[in-house]
């Protein structure tokens, strides 16, 4: 268990490593004087100091002081506005933590309202397993703007400009929700499938359990992991999908953050993003990992 | 559901390939007296601000649309396919290599790897296929391993080899056409969603210029008239749900 342990967690700080390196390579690996060229740019309006403040960072340069400045979250300067990426990652974070996480909050159990009821209702099943498919194929910047057509502007009932906190944040997180809710209805439904038919069924059933009790107890637990790796896999999905989502509705986050990079060439911070969002990657199914034995007993 | 994800597509490409067929208005110039008017039989689609038709806009734009599916699709193809073949064959360091690089692919989502490729490369039609292809490389790769590990064990392999059969050969004539079906269901998925990544770079600015009428672009000049104009986001919108739902589909069939 240990040694599963600390080998996954090695093979995930090499999987980092590789992936910053790659970046760097595609994204940095510009000569030091290009990058104070740009800062020079007298409309940024930096102090004298500033500058000579990144021209310290940059001499320095090369890739090994690249990373030993982001193992110590030091990410160099944005090419935008000659402030730390840092500073401009942290403005930004709270925002996008914000919209993920109640995303995600609601996906996790749409899905599962929508795995379960597939199981429960013969009669609604295909009608129930084609939704994860479509919810799939609609891209999410056309369903943010779909919802804001519907609810705001058709039915007046969310504000388009202005209103509460909860308000500004409802269709935002219906619209990321959704391509993020799929993957883990159609895993789930088909790991409730796969454990429903397992010979365990027929004798829980014989012993008198109702269709509920054995859904919910017995087949639940067993389709549990597939959906909890999928899950992990969907975080993908919540980084370009607040990209997209906070472009559609004005939001300032890490997603405009990345969108305004790219098209300002702001090569460090989009670095910076990249490596981040690598980084909470690997984590995340690091943990999903670590968590798998603990679900089934069987695995440990 | 068969015939319907068929037609769809069959008809998607053939908007493509003979656009004057479907539509007698033209795609790029419009009526400015026209501008936005809802759908009608005249204008199926309704028109746009400076009234060009929107149906000729959506099968005009299909060209675009689908031709970078295709570049897109031949590119994580083309490369996943031989570094999965190499990786399976090879075994040993190069097949950890390979997998540990594709483990880096897939660590960065899609979208973030598809911008970084477009800052390299710059916006446009052709980078941003590219770009959409690379992000499909790692999928591509991992599944013809995994096929080319289980087919490289069968009985029939051994018996190629034993018989005298060189590696190269053996590849093309027995492991290579085994490992392929799979790999073609991949390639079916795989077109649905780079319409959606394309269509996804094109609302965001990194696809075609406009005027071009690209689906994703399309969209985009919509919102600003949703208020007003429900057409112009939504009709644009079914055709590449419709497009991308019928590619998942067949994909499926292929499976």
């Amino acid at each position: 268990m240990t040694a599963h342990l600390l080998r996954r967690t090695g093979q995930a700080l090499l999987v980092l490593w590789a992936a910053f390196t790659a970046a760097y390579l595609l994204l940095q690996a510009m000569p030091g004087d290009a990058v104070l060229i740009k800062f020079q740019n007298p409309e940024l309006g930096l102090s004298p100091e500033r500058i000579a403040e990144i021209r310290s960072y940059y001499d320095g340069g090369g890739y090994l002081h690249t990373l030993l400045g982001f193992l110590q979250g030091d990410f160099g300067y944005s090419v935008e506005t000659g402030t730390p990426v840092l500073d401009r990652l942290a403005e930004g974070l709270p925002a996008t933590a914000e919209l993920a996480g109640a995303a995600f909050a609601l996906a996790v159990p749409l899905a599962v309202l929508i795995a379960f009821a597939s199981c429960h209702s013969t009669r609604l099943r295909g009608l129930l397993l084609a939704v994860p498919s479509l919810m799939v194929s609609v891209p999410v910047f056309l369903l943010g703007i779909l919802l804001v057509q519907l609810f705001s502007f058709r039915l007046g009932l969310v504000p388009v400009i202005g209103g509460s906190r909860a308000q500004q944040l409802v269709l935002p997180v219906l619209t990321l929700a959704v391509p993020v809710s799929a993957p883990i209805a159609q895993v789930l439904a088909r790991a409730l499938d796969h454990a429903l038919a397992q010979p365990y069924v027929p004798v829980v059933a014989a012993k008198g359990a109702s269709r509920s009790r054995i859904l919910w107890r017995h087949a639940a637990r067993n389709a549990l992991p597939p959906a909890l790796t999928v899950a992990g896999l969907t975080f993908g999905e919540l980084v370009a999908g607040s990209v997209v989502t906070e472009t559609v509705f004005g939001r300032n986050g890490v997603g405009r953050l990345t969108e305004q990079a790219v098209d300002s060439q702001d090569t460090p911070v989009l670095l910076a993003v990249v490596v981040l969002a690598a980084a909470v990657f690997v984590l995340v199914n690091l943990l999903v990992d670590v968590l798998f034995p603990i679900l089934d007993p069987r695995l440990a | 559901m068969r015939a319907p994800a068929w037609l769809t597509l069959a008809l998607a490409v053939l908007w493509a390939l003979v656009p004057g067929l479907f539509t007698g208005h033209d795609p790029l110039s419009g009526v400015p007296a026209d501008k936005l008017l809802p759908p009608s039989a005249e204008h199926w689609f309704g028109t746009d601000a400076v009234g060009r038709d929107l149906f000729a806009r959506v099968v005009h734009g299909a060209a675009q649309s689908l031709s970078g599916a295709a570049v897109a699709v031949a590119v994580g193809l083309v490369l996943g396919t031989l570094l999965g073949l190499a990786a399976g064959t090879a075994g040993g360091l190069l097949d950890g290599l390979v997998m540990r690089l594709m483990d880096v692919l897939l660590a960065v989502p899609g979208l973030l790897l598809a911008l970084t490729v477009i800052v390299l490369l710059g916006p446009g039609t052709v980078n941003a296929a590219v770009a959409v292809g690379v992000g499909s490389v790692a999928a591509f790769a991992r599944l013809t391993r995994a096929e080319v590990v289980r087919v490289r064990g069968s009985d029939y392999v051994e018996a190629a080899y034993g018989s005298g059969g060189t590696v190269t050969a053996v590849l093309r004539r027995h492991v290579l056409p085994n490992s392929l079906g799979p790999v073609i269901a991949l390639a079916a998925l795989q077109t649905g969603v780079a319409v959606l990544a394309l269509s996804t770079l094109g609302f965001l600015g990194y696809g075609a210029e406009p005027p071009t009428p690209e689906w994703g672009l399309l969209i985009a000049e919509g919102r600003d008239y949703l208020a007003t104009s429900w057409w112009l986001t939504t009709l644009p919108g079914v055709v590449v749900v419709a497009v991308v739902l019928a590619a998942g589909r067949l994909s499926k069939e292929l499976r």
